[in-house]
């Protein structure tokens, strides 16, 4: 009994030198730029692209060869003078805009960045209506509930 | 009332409508291949490249060689599985004169090489991308791609996956004759 609290901590350490290389992502040391505010720049914005060989990953996270090819594109493309934007357009231009986690909003993608709002604003619209003719007419109730209201 | 009577049908028969619409829509994203993405470069210029042999003593691939010509350019790579699912059909189809040419993609000029001697070398140039940079410009997804190139240097289009004698005989083959038939 007395041995379980170690062995947890124990199972705990090592659970956790496990993940820690998974939470610094897949950027091996020999990828990364000297300049630290560059380096900082570049995981932001492999984070937000796709890693088009394992799609539900982002480039920072994947183990892939793609992946890393791709992050080295970021940082050259960064350390060429590009902005943030114009860096991520290099990856578009090649792979389309699946390759952004986040789409663009634009006439193709209107649906679907609105469209929750639009069924959002339509449900409640329709709750609200149905809220206040419901409350105004009992008989609207089905006779069982109008028997749980008696 | 005939007017709450008619509302409790509709409500009924929202859901079950809406439900089906969701499904319907799901349905048919079933099934799309997440994994074949559309190519950007369709009708656009194939990019420039210059690549390192693969064979000893040849002078590799470059984009240069395929000007004016129509041209397929498989991405293959010695670690990839599928490329030596349809590597001996593109052995078949070089020697009946299908213009392959080929890009070693983040490989070894040597394991590529090992592999050409050891299953035959269907490629009119092959040169080797280690880097990627070539096969990236290309917007390569993974191994084997076939792009199609017309006289102008445009991308046509894109095959995912190994060629086979379906594929060739249903897409590729009639492509590249029309293409040739191009001016």
């Amino acid at each position: 009994m007395m041995r379980h609290p170690r062995r947890l901590a124990s199972a705990l350490t090592a659970t956790a030198l496990f993940m820690t290389p998974m939470l610094a992502g897949a950027v091996e040391p020999d990828e990364m730029v000297p300049d630290a505010r560059l380096e900082a720049r570049a995981q932001s914005i492999s984070k937000e692209l796709r890693c088009v060989v394992c799609q539900n990953q982002n480039i920072d996270d994947s183990a892939a060869p793609l992946a890393r090819d791709m992050r080295l594109i970021v940082r050259e493309r960064l350390s060429a003078g590009d902005t943030d934007a114009q860096a991520k357009a290099y990856l578009v231009a090649r792979y389309g805009n699946f390759v952004l986690l986040r789409p663009p909003f634009q006439p193709n993608t209107w649906a679907l960045w609105l469209g929750p709002l639009v069924i959002l604003a339509a449900a409640g619209s329709a709750l609200a209506f149905a809220a206040r003719s419901g409350a105004a007419d009992p008989e609207d109730l089905l006779p069982n509930e109008d028997e749980d209201l008696i | 009332m005939s007017m709450s009577k008619k509302a409790m049908i509709a409500a009924a028969v929202a859901p079950l409508l809406l439900f089906a619409g969701l499904a319907a829509t799901l349905a048919l994203g079933l099934q799309k291949d997440p994994s074949t993405l559309p190519s950007v470069l369709i009708g656009k210029p194939a990019p420039r490249f210059s690549l390192g042999p693969v064979r000893t003593g040849d002078s590799g691939f470059s984009s240069a060689d395929i000007n004016g010509r129509v041209a397929l350019i498989n991405v293959w790579g010695s670690w990839c599985g599928a490329c030596k699912i349809e590597h001996p059909y593109l052995v078949e189809l070089a020697a009946q004169g299908a213009p392959i040419y080929g890009v070693d993609w983040q490989d070894d000029p040597a394991d590529g090489a090992d592999t050409l001697k050891k299953m035959g070398d269907p490629y009119i140039k092959v040169g080797n991308d280690q880097a990627g940079r070539a096969s990236l410009d290309l917007g390569v997804t993974g191994a084997p791609e076939t792009f199609v190139i017309d006289k102008h240097g445009q991308v046509r289009f894109k095959q995912i996956g190994p060629i086979t004698p379906q594929v060739w005989q249903a897409t590729l083959q009639p492509l590249v004759a029309r293409l040739e038939a191009e001016r």
